[in-house]
């Protein structure tokens, strides 16, 4: 994925456990406009799987997935509905 | 309505009854098969000596032992002498893989499998040295040109294909995939042996009694005649080579009892089976935002698996539990490593929320049906809360 993507809403979900990082995301990625892009951080093991199934499923566009600052595990969605 | 934490049980009123409940777990161990029941009683009276021995009640076990290989080996259209009982399917799994791989030693320490092999077979793996996962697609099967590709790359020790997963059901084509000549394969049965014929082309296959209704502790280890198979672990002086320990007479009499009776009725029950878990992958695609994962026809016939979008599958198990229907999940917050599933992971499914039902030969229409019934309230219950 493209380095240099600045995503427009970035969620915190340290700490958070399945399924509440991809809740999060369901809830707030309205608050971008369609083509705008969301990034999950998250520690949770099954966010690996469950953003790019949830974005299957949703007809969303998984982007892929990078790194935060702190090393955390950072899954980019673009929301194209 | 049962007490939460007290174990599910099935209701076996007349048809039409409602059913309040049901163990709906059959891939994790399917209960003791009645005939099974019997022939373990009989048999731990007429079967307890040591089977190497000359006396009568040692010829007595050598004949009951011998007769349920000779059972065990029609019911799986194998030759006797390519029987052995193990203490567990694991084991099988163990001595089947790694007597390949030990026979082959002089390819190396690779071992090449499927991403969605059980858990037993991706330690063994590994505990040989160097295990290669090939990639699957959306419904499990094994990717073949990436199969062929890793085994371009260099030689095998042996390699293992599943003859049908055992969280999502899905048949595995073992017999269309072609390996380079003098590959030997490894086929894990344990979800499938005895409920769906087996596939052909093996040199060593592993299979779990307890998963057809025999009793826990035996397994099943067919080797081919003419494979190359060495033990890999310390040899004993027991009546099987293959094996080791004081042979489980009374155990395998009983799992060979169960084989026969499940094989005998499994074309009218897998038929029926196979109806109804297609009627509750229906349900639980209807409720929505739910991915029902595998095979949708070639499948095993009693098992099925979905993931719940936006609910925990921790509270989703214990909410069917509560509700009297047992069944299992491999998403990460029921695992003991808090990892989900690695089957679910490689074919892309959602592995939150997930719940795996499989049915038992007891398992009644009513029951089925209570289960579909009560699967869209306890969602929606769930997802409330969330």
């Amino acid at each position: 994925m493209d380095p240099d993507l600045v995503p427009d809403l970035e969620l915190d979900c340290r700490g958070l456990l399945c399924p509440q990082p991809v809740i999060d995301l369901a809830r707030r990625i309205g608050e971008v406009p369609v083509g705008g892009v969301v990034a999950v951080v998250a520690t949770d093991a099954a966010a690996r799987h469950d953003v790019p199934a949830w974005c299957r499923m949703r007809g969303q566009e998984y982007v892929g997935q990078d790194t935060a600052d702190d090393g955390v595990a950072r899954y980019v969605v673009r929301r194209t509905t | 309505m049962s007490e939460r934490g007290e174990a599910p049980r099935s209701e076996s009123g007349s048809d039409g009854a409602a059913a309040r409940g049901a163990y709906l777990d059959a891939a994790s161990t399917e209960p003791l098969h009645p005939v099974a029941r019997t022939t373990f009683l009989a048999a731990l009276d007429a079967g307890y000596a040591d089977p190497r021995r000359l006396h009568h009640p040692g010829r007595t076990a050598r004949l009951l032992l011998d007769n349920a290989r000779a059972v065990v080996a029609e019911c799986l259209e194998v030759r006797s002498d390519e029987v052995t009982f193990t203490g567990s399917g694991t084991e099988a799994v163990h001595r089947g893989l790694l007597g390949l791989a030990a026979a082959d030693a002089g390819r190396g320490r690779r071992v090449v499998l499927a991403e969605v092999e059980h858990a037993a077979v991706r330690h063994a793996a590994q505990w040989w040295g160097e295990p290669t996962l090939v990639g699957v697609d959306r419904g499990a099967r094994v990717d073949r040109d990436a199969l062929a590709a890793a085994l371009a790359e260099g030689p095998a020790a042996a390699v293992a294909l599943q003859s049908a997963n055992h969280e999502v059901g899905t048949l595995q084509p073992v017999d269309e995939v072609e390996l380079p000549p003098g590959t030997q394969l490894f086929v894990d049965a344990c979800a499938s042996m005895g409920r769906v014929p087996l596939p052909r082309t093996w040199q060593a296959l592993a299979g779990s009694a307890h998963k057809w209704g025999g009793p826990a502790g035996v397994g099943v280890l067919l080797v081919r005649r003419g494979a190359r198979w060495t033990s890999p672990f310390p040899a004993d002086d027991r009546s099987d080579h293959r094996a080791s320990g004081f042979e489980n007479v009374p155990a395998a009499l009983a799992a060979a009892a169960a084989l026969q009776a499940v094989v005998a009725e499994r074309d009218d029950l897998g038929a029926r089976q196979h109806a109804w878990i297609a009627r509750i992958r229906a349900a639980a695609a209807a409720i929505g935002d739910v991915d029902v994962v595998g095979d949708p026809e070639r499948r095993l016939p009693h098992l099925t698996t979905f993931s719940v979008l936006y609910v925990n599958g921790e509270q989703l198990v214990t909410e069917l539990d509560r509700r009297g229907f047992g069944v299992a999940s491999g998403s990460a917050c029921t695992a003991s490593t808090l990892e989900p599933s690695h089957v679910l992971a490689a074919m892309g499914a959602l592995t939150h929320g997930n719940v795996r039902v499989s049915l038992t030969r007891s398992t009644t229409d009513a029951e089925v049906e209570a289960f579909c019934a009560v699967l869209p309230e306890v969602v929606a219950g769930l997802r409330d809360g969330s």
